[in-house]
């Protein structure tokens, strides 16, 4: 095992001189719109989070607030038209990749910053083995021989634990399970040793057996090889397991940032402490659960002032105008854009 | 009159999808032993809770309960009658009775249809439930008893959301005044902040209309939240049942502990607290299941024996109840919050 590690990290040309600036990654007021038949839909409007090497980064959120658009604006995979990055930074060790050059921002595309996704199976190029689409990246990216690079596929399936990986390389993305194809898809994350891993739902097509190997060999790739992995998600119990600071998104907007136990001891905006209420806990009985009432608001048509108010039990008039709520600081390291944070947070 | 409170049971219930090869003349080579000899009891104004991993066989097993699929051997039992004894007529009235909730509130609704056309087809099929003058009030009735707005009844599915598409979906399930409902995982597909406004109405029609529900779910949170019973199933079999607290509390099969242990809790405080239980490997395949037990390709405790003697589902262990495994044992495995 340590063996593989040691000669990946050998054949890499790019990590090691790296720039020094900032975090290995930073959003800096990102703004995302979609231009569609029945409107401009705001589906990034003005995201801030940043990861340091080492660690898990949650964004947690609910279905069509914005995670999956988000980490492709990162990786540059977003379809323009429709969508367009109307504003903001996205920042490489303080190197903002939308103000590089296509060939330079490919470049760090291509081999700092890697993606996984929830479905594997699409992810995958079906008329190819694993293996084959393994030894591409080396062969594409590090300019090895096919022997060479065929060798290394065979390390990488070893490292992501597919048992029998010598005989496994030749075999196709169907005849893999589903916890195997996540895995084939995290090695090829992996091949080209990149400094952050975005993981989109990586476990919500899975079983939980099968989720939590998963989660499991994500969390140890990380340490090993020292990578900022930002974890995109909407399960509340993945990210109390595994995150080392969490931020919150909805409509569009960060709404809380805080360390893992911080958000869970103290919510200090009204969505987070109603998700907290809302979710049947396997610990606990618990006779009834506390209802979100509504819906989260279509992005073509985002309400006025704080775009939860229509469903927050806090709201006052304030929150029904104008603009956003700013992130007030409730410490040092917890934000929250909500007017009344502390009636939220419940102390006085 | 009745002298047990038990509405649906079934014995021996096996449902097998033939496997076959060969283009021109098929040739059956094998099954999938997808419900493989289930044994269920679900008594009045109850929830029985039933989980288990994809591929397990809950949705087949819903099917044969709604007769959506025929048995290929056992039977099944709605209010002491056994279905298996009545006339095509019979079995039509006696449906009535056990009602579907699908999964997808996506797909499961015609696009083409209106709401109330939707909720009312049941009305179409038996014709004599509700006189043809008074379906239009009857539909609104179950649209408003759903917490839908009655003036929608001629919107279309795409203009509803993902949890009002499934309240339509349990409104139409109401139609005939259903004794049972069977719901295949009925909140799986929804956001969480919208899965307990769900879960809360399910509650609430239960209690007014003294309904008993067999809930199929993947996810052990939601079914501790509504069961007062729960089956766990693995490769089509029931490996262990019990009451809410002999499942959570004191799980006695391997598989029900690896299972409990999987899910992860919402609390970083208990990180690294929970008895952690890494399952090896992947479910084998249904068409072809170990012998004896079939959980034993990936239990830790498996000896000769699991795989020459199939383990009885039967009483076992201190708290007695009914678990499948010859070495059936109590585990602790979730440490409550306090
Ligand atoms: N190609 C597109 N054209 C128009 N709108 C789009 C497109 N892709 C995404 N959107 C819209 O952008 C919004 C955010 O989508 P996104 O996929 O980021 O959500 P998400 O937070 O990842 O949700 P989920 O949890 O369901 O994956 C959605 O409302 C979606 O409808
Ligand atoms: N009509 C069919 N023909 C052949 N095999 C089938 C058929 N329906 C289901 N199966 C097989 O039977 C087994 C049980 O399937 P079933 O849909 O009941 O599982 P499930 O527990 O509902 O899974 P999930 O959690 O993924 O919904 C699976 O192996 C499935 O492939
Ligand atoms: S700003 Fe107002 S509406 Fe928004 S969450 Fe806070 S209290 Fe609720
Ligand atoms: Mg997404
Ligand atoms: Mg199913």
């Amino acid at each position: 095992m340590n063996q593989t590690t040691d000669t990946l990290t050998a054949g890499d040309g790019g990590s090691s001189g790296t720039p020094a600036g900032g975090p290995p990654l930073a959003v800096k007021d990102l703004h995302v719109e979609f231009r569609t038949r029945a409107g401009i839909a705001q589906v990034v409007n003005g995201v801030n989070f940043h990861v340091e090497a080492g660690e898990t980064l949650a964004i947690l959120g609910e279905s069509g607030c914005g995670k999956s658009v988000t980490a492709q604006a990162i990786m540059g995979i977003l379809d323009t038209p429709p969508a367009a990055i109307t504003g903001g930074e996205i920042l490489y060790h303080g190197t903002d990749l939308l103000k590089l050059s296509e060939v330079k921002r490919r470049e760090v595309r291509a081999n700092q910053i890697a993606m996984i996704f929830q479905d594997a199976l699409s992810a995958l190029n079906p008329v190819f083995t694993v293996g084959f689409q393994l030894a591409e990246l080396f062969r594409v990216h590090r300019g090895m021989s096919r022997k060479d690079a065929k060798a290394k596929a065979v390390e990488l399936l070893d490292l992501v634990k597919i048992p029998a990986a010598r005989q496994r390389v030749t075999d196709y993305p169907h005849q893999f399970s589903g916890g195997m194809r996540q895995r084939v898809m995290i090695a090829m994350a992996l091949a080209l040793d990149p400094d952050v891993l975005i993981a989109d739902e990586p476990t919500t097509a899975l079983d939980v057996t099968v989720q939590a190997q998963i989660m499991k060999l994500l969390a140890e790739l990380k340490d090993e090889r020292n990578m900022g992995l930002i974890l995109i998600t909407h399960d509340m119990g993945v990210v109390a397991d595994v995150a080392d600071r969490i931020s919150v998104m909805y409509a569009g907007r960060i709404v809380e940032r805080a360390n893992v136990h911080d958000i869970y001891a103290k919510p200090s905006h009204p969505y987070t402490k109603a998700l907290l209420q809302a979710i049947p806990r396997l610990d606990q009985k618990g006779e009834d659960l506390s209802v979100i009432k509504g819906l989260p608001p279509l992005l073509t048509d985002i309400p006025p002032g704080c775009a939860f108010h229509p469903r927050c039990t806090f709201a006052q008039d304030t929150c029904k105008t104008g603009e956003a709520p700013p992130e007030y600081a409730v410490n040092a390291s917890h934000d929250s854009a909500c007017h009344f944070w502390k009636d939220v947070r419940g102390d006085d | 009159m009745e002298m047990t409170d038990v509405v649906l049971e079934t014995s021996g219930l096996v449902k097998h999808f033939p496997l076959t090869s060969g283009i021109v003349f098929k040739r059956k080579v094998g099954a999938v032993q997808a419900v493989d000899g289930v044994n269920l009891t679900l008594n009045r104004r109850e929830t029985l809770g039933v989980v288990g991993e994809s591929g397990c066989g809950k949705s087949t097993l819903a099917k044969l309960l709604v007769g959506l699929e025929r048995p290929s051997a056992g039977s099944i039992t709605v209010n002491g009658t056994d279905l298996s004894d009545l006339s095509n007529e019979e079995l039509r009235r006696s449906r009535r009775d056990i009602q579907l909730v699908m999964q997808d509130p996506y797909t499961s609704l015609n696009p083409r249809m209106t709401v109330g056309d939707i909720i009312g087809e049941p009305f179409d099929i038996h014709t004599d439930v509700v006189p043809k003058n008074e379906r239009q009030g009857k539909v609104r009735e179950l649209i408003d008893l759903v917490g839908l707005n009655p003036d929608h009844i001629n919107r279309y599915p795409h203009q509803f959301s993902g949890g009002q598409r499934q309240r339509i979906g349990i409104a139409r399930a109401l139609a005939l005044r259903p004794k049972i409902i069977v719901c295949d995982e009925p909140v799986s597909a929804l956001d969480v902040s919208v899965q307990a406004q769900v879960m809360n109405l399910l509650d609430q029609l239960q209690k007014e209309l003294d309904l008993s529900y067999v809930f199929i779910a993947h996810d052990l949170s939601v079914v501790r939240h509504i069961a007062d019973r729960v089956a766990v199933m693995y490769l089509g079999k029931v490996v262990e049942v019990g009451t809410h607290t002999e499942i959570y509390e004191h799980p006695t099969h391997p598989y029900t502990q690896a299972l409990l242990s999987a899910v992860p809790v919402p609390d970083p405080t208990l990180r690294g607290m929970r008895d952690e239980i890494v399952l090896e490997g992947d479910v084998p395949s249904p068409a072809d299941p170990p012998s004896g037990c079939r959980f034993r390709t990936r239990c830790w405790k498996a000896q000769d024996i699991c795989a020459t003697d199939e383990p009885a589902l039967e009483n076992r262990a201190e708290r007695p109840h009914l678990s499948a495994c010859h070495f059936a044992e109590e585990r602790d495995v979730i440490h409550a919050a306090t």
